[in-house]
């Protein structure tokens, strides 16, 4: 493990610790660390699109359909079939992946707005047919679920998701799916198998939503197929998270996702304004900053150590030391 | 005839509804081979590179490759039996840098799971290490390394052109075909691009096909040419047949009233 490893592990462990220690000092009350669990899963949600939507190409508006599969799934063999959590969770998990695939092989041919439609269309069919499953609860949502998720476990699987999505990115087949984004006959024509790819991002993308979901019902120990909940409305939310941070930026996603999450809180004394002012702050940073919070970039140590140097390269000029790139 | 050429097409007709964009081709090509198509527009010259590199389905007809039936195969599979291609509208991964384009071109040649990918061990740095090696090599062959981490969207027109041949050569290609390389290029460009061409057949052993619409480029590079008009091959042979052909003349002339 190099030193840059060591310290990325050092800082997450350390926003952990300071999140535990404000909990025990009285500082975070248990509803400001339930906001903490939930930019958690956002960012999930968030970075898991954005694979789909900002690297891939492949415009889908239906991911919290993925969602509400893990959610649902997942519950129903905790509270039905006395699953252990996890276990429920990662089935949850390949539940909405093997949903995924079901989905994405037909819709996947489509392009642009036509996907977008059928994917929007798939994920109303994937909360209408929760919505008419009696075992589920119905239309009065889903009840009694035990709250295994805590802070600390919604933290954990944050961080893996991040971190396998980005190497996932940086490997051979992440590069795969951005030739397809970039130019799909271009990419064909080297080799690429472009509609195995389109359907392994879109698979992996609802695995790691479905994940979120199963996350999500056993940390509110309630889920209902409301559209805000698991339906379009969520998809959008979903979506502004990923346009707002950038498309194809794992760090813009999870900026917006922390952003978005904590500004209605943070907005919480406007009272009724609220959902006023929330749009306008959504379109000023769409004016302004019209391909996202990052673009297409993203924040790593190698970012920050050529700022750095930038930065101080001029103090080092003067002293006529040489900067190294270690 | 050599009893075992590189490319065969036998018969390959291609239909567009009611349109007949090619009709009835037959040729081969032998190894080593630098071979120009020549055609007036909307002769079916780029419909042929389509339909050789599986992006257009043939209506009727064969086409055998090294051995291989590429008669109605993925297009991502006819790039891993060895053809690989330019486009006559250049189509770079516009927003990724030069070497970042042909390492998605490396996707061949690098080889580990999913897995392999998302933990990243020992052998992932190892192949990435070999391909971001490869790539490097081609770059210097094109004369492209000083350009190695701009966007490719940003390079001048003329090695954008370069940067899609070498793209193309690094999923190491047994036929290259080049859609009217030399389109848009300045004189000292062409110039340069005609000993490109040259070294890639006489010292990597690539065999090429090419369409062109520079005669003079096509009479001093290619030792073969083909003749397309209307979809049919209406002539083939040395630079001089070509030239004192009457068909040919009539193509591209027009015939006498």
């Amino acid at each position: 493990m190099g030193k840059r490893n060591l310290i990325s592990v050092g800082i997450l462990a350390g926003i952990y610790l300071i999140v535990q220690l404000l909990v025990s000092r009285g500082v975070l009350l248990a509803y400001d660390l339930q906001i903490l669990g939930l930019v958690c899963i956002n960012i999930m949600l968030a970075v898991s699109l954005n694979l789909i939507n900002g690297f891939t190409g492949q415009f889908s508006i239906g991911h919290a359909g993925f969602f509400g599969i893990g959610a649902y799934a997942s519950a129903y063999l905790t509270v039905v079939h006395d699953m252990p959590f996890l276990l429920a969770l990662i089935i949850g998990g390949l539940f909405a992946a093997l949903i995924g695939i079901c989905i994405g092989l037909p819709t996947l041919r489509l392009e642009g707005d036509y996907l977008a439609i059928a994917t929007l269309g798939f994920g109303e069919i994937i909360r209408v047919v929760i919505l008419n499953i009696p075992a589920v609860g119905g239309a009065r949502g889903f009840s009694g679920i035990s709250r295994s998720t805590t802070f600390g476990t919604a933290y954990v699987f944050m961080i893996l998701t991040v971190i396998i999505l980005k190497n996932f990115i940086s490997s051979k087949h992440g590069r795969a799916c951005i030739a397809i984004r970039e130019d799909e006959l271009a990419s064909e024509t080297l080799g690429i198998n472009t509609t195995f790819y389109k359907v392994a991002a879109f698979t992996i993308g609802a695995f790691f939503a479905g994940l979120a979901g199963g996350l999500y019902s056993h940390f509110m120990g309630y889920i209902n197929p409301a559209a805000n909940q698991i339906g379009f409305m969520k998809s959008i939310d979903i979506l502004i998270m990923v346009v707002l941070g950038g498309l194809g930026s794992i760090t813009g996603s999870i900026a917006a996702a922390i952003f978005l999450t904590l500004i209605p809180e943070f907005l919480r004394s406007l009272a009724e304004y609220r959902m006023v002012v929330y749009p306008i702050i959504l379109i000023l940073i769409m004016l302004f900053r019209p391909s996202g919070l990052l673009g297409g970039k993203e924040l790593s140590w190698d970012v920050l150590s050529s700022f750095y140097r930038r930065v101080t390269g001029k103090a080092q000029k003067q002293q006529g030391v040489s900067t190294n790139g270690s | 005839m050599d009893p075992n050429p590189l490319l065969s097409v036998s018969n390959l007709s291609v239909n567009f509804g009611g349109l007949r964009a090619l009709s009835n081709i037959n040729l081969t090509i032998k190894h080593g081979d630098l071979v120009g198509l020549i055609g007036p527009n909307g002769a079916g010259k780029t419909t042929f590179f389509n339909t050789l590199t599986g992006l257009c389905k043939p209506s009727t007809g064969q086409i055998m490759f090294a051995g291989f039936d590429l008669t109605n195969k993925a297009a991502s599979y006819i790039s891993r039996q060895g053809i690989a291609r330019t486009f006559q509208n250049i189509r770079l991964f516009k927003s990724l840098t030069v070497l970042e384009n042909l390492m998605v071109a490396c996707h061949q040649n690098i080889n580990y799971s999913f897995l392999t990918g998302v933990l990243k061990s020992k052998k992932y740095r190892l192949e990435e290490e070999a391909g971001l090696e490869e790539a490097k090599r081609i770059l210097e062959i094109v004369g492209l390394s000083h350009h190695a981490h701009e966007l490719s969207v940003n390079l001048p027109y003329g090695d954008q052109r370069k940067l899609e041949i070498a793209r193309a050569l690094v999923t190491k290609p047994k036929l290259l075909l080049l859609d009217e390389p030399a389109a848009g290029m300045n004189p000292a460009e062409t110039q340069e691009l005609l000993s490109l061409i040259r070294y890639l057949r006489s010292d990597l052993g690539i065999t090429i096909l090419l369409i062109e619409h520079d005669m003079n480029l096509v009479m001093n590079l290619c030792e073969h040419i083909f003749v397309l008009d209307y979809g049919m091959l209406i002539a083939e042979g040395t630079a001089a047949e070509i030239r004192s052909n009457e068909q040919v003349i009539q193509a591209y002339l027009g015939a006498d009233v």
